[in-house]
Parts: C-alpha cells; structure tokens; sequence
C-alpha cells in the first residue's frame, strides 16, 4: 500500500504524463498536417468508420481506375493506325455487357453493406451521458453544458471565439505572419478559440446543435463527422472521445463574411478532470458578483467577429472598402 | 407586293441576311443562333475565370492580402452562377443549335423565332446579374446555392432571382424547341433509334429541362416573397423551415448537374467513333443508359443535404439511390473504352480532349461515388473533396468535352481546319495544368479545409499556392483557344473537306464545309450507310 503523499505525486505523474504523451500522440490527428494526403482515423470510438469506408472505398476505386485506364492505354498503343492496326467492325457483346453491370452492382452492394451499418450507430444517440447543447452565431459558437452523468448542470455556458492572436493577424493587409500563431509547437492559426470546449473522455456525449441566425456547421475532423446547425431545427449527434487531446476544427457551412473565422476547439480531458473544471464552471456561475463568463480565464476582447452582427446583418457598412478589383 | 415579299423568300434562301442587324439580332437560323450562344458562352467562360483568378489569387498564401472576407464571397458565388448558367448550359445549347438540325436532316429548329428569344434573353439576364456587384451591397454572398436564411441577407437578391428567372424561361424555350424539333423533324429514315447519340443526349436533356427549371424558379420566389413580402417558407419562427429551400433547390439542382453533364456524353459518343475509325460500342446500351442517368438523376437530389441532419431512413434511401447512378455512368465509360479497342486511332486534338475527359471524368465519378457513402461523406461534406469532385466533373468533364467538340465540328462551322499544333499546345496546357489546380484539391479536403472560406491555417498552404499556380496557368492556356478559333475563322488558309474527318459518319458531314446557311430545305435522302448507326443489331 502506497501512502499518500506518494499516491498523489504518482497521480501527479500520471496524469502530466498522460498530458505530455497525448500532447505529441495526438499532434497527428489533432490538427491538419502540412501535407497531409489523407484523412486521419480520429480519436473516437466512431471516428473509424468515415475513416475506414474513405480508405477502402479509394482502394476499390483505383482498381477499378487502374483496370479500365489500363486498357484504354493499351488500346490507344495497340490500335493506332500509325502503326499499322486496321479497324474492326464489331460494336455489340451482350455478354460482355451483362458482365460489366453485373461486378459493379456487386461492388455496390458490399459498399452500401459497409456504409450502412456506420450510418445506423451513427443516428443512436441513445444511451449518452452528457448532453452539450452547441448553438451557432453569425460569427462565433456557444456550448452549454446541460447534463452529466444524470445531473442538471446549471449555468455553465460560455461563447467561444477566435482567439485574439489569430483574429488580428487575419485582417487584409495586417502585416502579420499566419506562421506566428502558435500553440507549443502547432500552427493553430484560425484553429484556435478563447475559450475551448471541455468534454471528459470515455463517455457518450450527445450534442444538440442548433443556431441563432443562418445556417452553420459544426465539424471537429477527431470526431469523425460534422453536423448542420440550424435555426429554429435541433439536430442531434454523439461522440465518445478515446483519446485525450486538444482537437481543432471549422464551421462547414457558408454563413457571412467570417464564416471561415468561426473555429471550434475540444479539449478532450480524463473524466476526473472535467468533474473538476465542472465543479470550478458551476461554482463561479453561483458566485454572486462574478461575471456571467468563465471566471477563471481572462476573457480577451474578441476583435471584428462580435462587434459586427449585432443585427446579423452581413455588414456592407463595414465593408464599402472591400469591394477590389 | 406579292411579287416583293417572293422577292425577299427567294433572297433569303440564297444566303444569310446581308444586314449586320437582321442577320445577328433578328436571326431566325440555327447555325448563327448556336454561334451566338457559343461566343457568349466563350465571352462567359472568361468573366467566370477570372473570378476564379481573384479567388485562387487570395488563396495563393495564408493570410489576407487582396480582398476582403465579404468580396470573397461575392467572387466565389458569381462564379459558380456565371459558369454553370452563362458558361457551360449555353455552349451546349449552342452546340445543340447547330447541330441537331443538321444531324437529323432537318432544315432548321421547329420554332426559330422563339430560338431568337431564348438567345437574347441571356445577354441581359447577364448584365443584370453582373451590375450587382456594383450596387450597394454588392452581388450575392451566400453562394449560387443561395440558402436562407444567409442568402436572405443579400441586398441585391431581387436582381439576381430576376436574372435567374430569366434564364430559366431561356432554357425552357430551348428545350422545348429541341424536343419539338428531334420528334418531329427528323428526316424520313432518320428513326429514334438510328439518331446521333448527341441527338439522344439532348433529347434527354431537355426533359430534364422542362422538369426542374420551375422547381428554381419555385425557390428562389420563394425566397423572394420570404425577404419582402412576409411569407415564413424557411423560416421556423413563422412555421417554415430553412431545410425546405434545400430539397427543393436541390430537386433541381441535381437533374441540373446531369443537365451539364449528358450532353457531354453525347459529343465524346460522337468524336471518339470517328477517330477510332470503328462503330460505337453497344449504341443501344448507351441510349439506355442516358435515360437511366436521367431517371436516377431525379430521386437522388437530397445527397447534396446529408448533413442537414435528416432521417436514418433518408439518408440511407439517398445513399443507395446515388450509388446506384454509377451502374450506367461507368457501362457508358466502358463501352467508349471498347470502341476504342481493335480501332484504328489517330489523335487529332477532338479525340485527345475525348480521350482526357474519359480518364479525368471518370476520376470526378471515383469521388462522386466516395463521397455517396454517407458515414464518410460527414467528413467530405463542405470540404475541397467536393470542390475537386464537382471540377473534375465539370470542367475535365463537361468542359473539356465542349472544347473536343468545338474542335471536332470547327471544320464543318467555318469551312478551314484549325492549326493542329496549336490545338495540341491548347490540349496539353489544359491538361496538365487542370490537374495542378484540382488534383491537390482532394488532399486538402481530406486535410480538413472547409469550402468558401477566403483564408486558412498554415498545414493547407502549399497545396493552395500549387493549386493557385495551376489556376493562374490553365486560365492563361484558355487565350490559346481563343487563338486558336479566330485563326481558324479568319486566318486560315487550310480548306475543310465536308467529310472533315475521314472516319466520321452522320448527315452534317453530308453537307458542305462550310455549312451553308441554309441546309436540308428539302430532307435529304438517308442511305442507312452514311448513318453512324445505320445499322443497329443490338
């Protein structure tokens, strides 16, 4: 038996250990590389089937590619008149034809099977143990947290913008460098939130994702889907996270002139952790004289993206300059 | 006055009208017509590109340097508008104009004033649509999709459902007139199943037309009445719904990008017979499998809106149904593969573009059926995967075809070949720098990077910059088609033969090169050998 002393410095080690290795176990799937040709698997329970079906769905498609193009190369060589080929009369195989309607219905077949089984986990939400309602605005999101583990939660609620660094090094002619906007040793240039969205890991999480204007998308790629935010409709998803880490992803539907400055960032935790920051969000959203936003962080004044939809109007007014060229 | 008005018929039939004015504004005739939509389609195909230009140029380096956010998207709307509606539909109607009568031995189309009409609606629809981006607010933003509630936002929105709607009665006066003309025009001995494959393709496609331009018209009305006049259709705090728009902008959306696609099928059913100097493969298969394109093409639209969160059951009813439409698009690739095998081919610039899009499209078909397969498409939806697919669809695809046709028929047009070597340059610019632009297209889908967004992280920036070089270049190789035309127009002293290619077959090679401006004023007599497909055993 351990004492205590050592037990907490050993959860100490863990848990910075489980940090420091998720930290750079994670880089590959956390952000988009430099050259990336691929689709990463993800790091959820889920984010394997879009993963799986991509790789296998490319591999079926260049046989084919491969089979075909490779006889209309041969063709083109074979039967050139420069060479001497004397055209054919033949323009009809009716068994040959059956055959190649046939091996495609097939291949079909055994995709649709394939595809068909992710889609049908995929609509479950059932089973969760946390609900997270995520609403989108023209140009920002808003997670609150609703339940967990069977308990309202009240209060806990915050907007989540691009961070500040990013927001000032993307205005037209800023002068900065996007390779400045950094994280440790990420690039998180237009990644990067004030204010992140904290999920336990190992847990079913159902999203209620709706929004307040237009239409928006939230999509984190490590979760392995992305999903409509829609005003006036709640559409639902899940998630359960495997894997702690910081993932980063985009709004993935037209919404304005930020649309591509609106960002989402999850920061995945062990569940001991969240309890804690849980506890800490609940707790200052009770303290009396704190203000309504996440106490313990400072919260930056996010630039152009909020001062402009006050009335969600795309701002001409703002933008009577812009029009060039 | 009897005696004058015979006077005008017997000049008329002597040649075009001698007035600049008559001949070109008041054109009744069928050849100049399809000039008319081919040159403002060309005229189109370079306003479009150099949107594209603007949007590839801001996109060149992270970070903002040329535009604002908001202009982006100006730029990235209009230039889907003007290429789908201003560059690729009118050149195949031009095409269709031109050829149709001629391939089925009919002296012109069945309704030649309304031609007129369908024609010249389309310069002032274009103007209306482009003087947007000079009014307050600028042109749309929301992209050519146009959803509510963002597309609601756009100050100038009633000019461009305008333009649109005016386009849509240009494209259904056409189709009309084509089927009017194809069922009954056709020459004694020209049967529907003895047609030009073109023939078929436009056949076809007209009926497409005449299906879903009103459902256009339908949604963007609606949104019109939604932003003025009070009417909730998609909005849900009075009763409506913003997923409405989509199912029924997409129920004509799809059959649309079947619309741009089928004729292009037609015309490489066309060129590559004559440059493998054998029949097409299985021409009955091929006919067929354009009407089940068609078919399918109708149940398919809600794949555009998988993730809009719509029922299990839905999503995976779309998912089979889009799935399915590979079956004939990958039978009419096999059998252009099978004309070509035990051929005799030669590679003059028409089959080269033919030869091109059967690969490249046919990669654009690779992605269309990944991107079918929902699970994985939660990951394509609104990325550069599906920039890449519907590019390499529609421009190696659709473009590339209406290029080889131009090619093909320029001969029988303007009566001069075109500089072969600088047709070759054209193709091998064109080829190679497409594939620059939208190959790496896919990684950086697959990457992570949304579409319509005028800036990105760090991780995308080299295969933007190579995409950028790629677009700067294909567009600068375009100017080389445009040499290429009015050299052959005006410059060129090589005479076109009327059989211009020595393995084509079809009643417009029976006619004289050029064409002359009047053509089967009386039908001409078919001898089932002269047809392509003259004889059909299968």
């Amino acid at each position: 038996m351990t004492s205590g002393g050592i037990r907490i410095k050993a959860w100490a080690a863990a848990v910075c250990a489980l940090w420091a290795g998720s930290a750079c176990f994670n880089t590959a799937w956390a952000n988009p590389q430099p050259g990336q040709l691929n689709m990463a698997r993800g790091v959820t329970e889920w984010s394997g089937v879009p993963y799986f079906l991509n790789n296998v769905a490319l591999g079926v498609c260049t046989v084919i590619g491969v089979l075909v193009f490779g006889a209309m190369f041969i063709a083109m060589f074979r039967f050139r008149k420069s060479r001497g080929a004397v055209a054919e009369k033949w323009a009809h195989n009716t068994m040959l034809e059956v055959v190649w309607t046939t091996i495609p219905v097939i291949i079909l077949i055994v995709l649709a099977w394939m595809s068909t089984g992710g889609l049908v986990s995929f609509a479950d939400t059932t089973g969760s143990q946390m609900t997270v309602k995520v609403t989108g605005y023209q140009w920002k999101w808003r997670y609150d947290y609703v339940d967990y583990q069977g308990k309202a939660i009240d209060k806990v609620g915050f907007m989540s913008v691009l961070d500040s660094q990013s927001n000032d090094t993307r205005q037209l002619d800023s002068g900065l460098d996007p390779r400045a906007v950094k994280v440790g040793e990420d690039n998180t240039y237009l990644l990067n939130v004030d204010k992140p969205l904290v999920l336990p890991i190992d847990t079913k999480i159902r999203f209620a994702i709706t929004a307040g204007d237009v239409i928006h998308s939230w999509w984190v790629p490590a979760l392995g889907w992305k999903m409509d935010a829609i005003p006036g409709m709640v559409n639902g998803a899940w998630t359960n996270i495997k894997v702690p880490g910081v993932y980063r992803g985009q709004c993935a539907e037209l919404c304005g002139q930020d649309h591509g400055f609106m960002p989402i960032v999850v920061k995945a935790v062990t569940k001991a952790e969240f309890a804690q920051w849980l506890a800490q969000q609940e707790a200052a959203g009770k303290a009396p004289a704190a203000t309504p936003a996440t106490p313990a962080s400072p919260a930056p004044a996010p630039a152009s993206s909020t001062a402009a939809p006050a009335t969600a109007q795309v701002a001409p007014v703002a933008q009577a300059p812009g029009r060039q060229g | 006055m009897a005696h004058a008005a015979t006077h005008d018929q017997h000049d008329e039939h002597h040649g075009a009208p001698s007035n600049f004015f008559t001949r070109w504004f008041l054109s009744t005739n069928h050849k100049d017509i399809g000039t008319l939509y081919l040159l403002f389609s060309l005229t189109a195909f370079f306003v479009g590109g150099s949107f594209a230009m603007m949007i590839r140029a801001e996109l060149f380096k992270p970070g903002m340097q040329l535009v604002q956010p908001y202009f982006f998207n100006e730029m990235t709307t209009m230039h889907a508008l003007v290429m789908i509606f201003g560059a690729i539909m009118p050149a195949f109607v031009g095409l269709g104009n031109w050829m149709i009568p001629l391939m089925i031995g009919a002296p012109d189309m069945a309704l030649p004033r309304m031609n007129n009409l369908s024609f010249w609606i389309l310069p002032f629809a274009f103007m209306l649509l482009l003087s947007t981006l000079f009014m307050p607010g600028g042109a749309p933003a929301g992209g050519w999709t146009m959803y509510p509630p963002l597309s609601l936002q756009t100050g100038s929105l009633a000019y461009a459902v305008f333009a649109i709607h005016l386009m849509g009665i240009s494209s259904i006066m056409g189709a009309i007139n084509i089927i009017a003309t194809i069922l009954n025009m056709r020459a004694p001995g020209m049967d529907l199943l003895k047609m030009p494959v073109f023939v078929w393709s436009w056949l076809i496609t007209a009926f497409l037309l005449i299906a879903v331009m009103p459902a256009l018209a339908g949604a963007v009305t609606m949104l019109l009445t939604d932003k003025y006049f009070g009417t909730s259709f998609f909005n849900a705090a009075g009763g409506g719904d913003p997923v409405l728009y989509q199912h029924i902008f997409w129920f004509f959306g799809h059959p649309e990008v079947y619309i741009m696609i089928l004729p292009a099928f037609g015309i490489i059913s066309e060129i590559v017979p004559t440059f493998a100097r054998k029949p097409l493969f299985g021409y009955k298969a091929m006919v067929f499998a354009l009407a089940a394109i068609a078919f399918l093409s109708f149940i398919v639209w809600a794949h555009h809106m998988f993730a809009v969160g719509m029922p299990l059951g839905a999503d995976i009813f779309f998912m089979y149904a889009t799935m399915l439409i590979s079956v004939p698009t990958g039978i009419k690739v096999f059998n252009w593969v099978t004309t070509m095998w035990g051929g005799s081919l030669t590679f003059e610039t028409p089959m080269l573009f033919s030869i091109a899009f059967i690969v490249l499209f046919s990669i654009g078909g690779f992605s269309g059926l990944m991107l079918a397969l929902v699970p994985a498409d939660f990951q394509y939806h609104d990325t550069y995967f599906v920039v890449a697919h519907f590019h390499y669809v529609l421009v190696t695809g659709a473009a590339f075809a209406i290029m080889g046709a131009a090619y093909y028929w320029l001969p029988k047009w303007t009566g001069n070949m075109y500089s072969e070597f600088w047709g070759k340059v054209h193709f091998w610019n064109s080829l190679v720098w497409v594939n620059v632009l939208f190959f790496p297209q896919h990684f950086l889908g697959l990457a992570g990077m949304p579409r319509r967004i005028p800036d990105y992280n760090v991780a995308f920036a080299d295969f933007n910059m190579i995409s950028s070089i790629g677009g700067f270049l294909f567009g600068a190789s375009q100017l080389i088609f445009v040499g290429v035309i009015i050299h052959c127009r005006f410059f060129s002293k090589k005479k076109a033969a009327d059989r211009a290619w020595e393995g084509a077959r079809g009643l417009e090679w029976t006619v004289p090169s050029p064409a002359p401006h009047h053509t089967f004023a009386l039908p001409p007599v078919i001898n089932d050998e002269d047809l392509a497909h003259g004889h059909v055993e299968d």
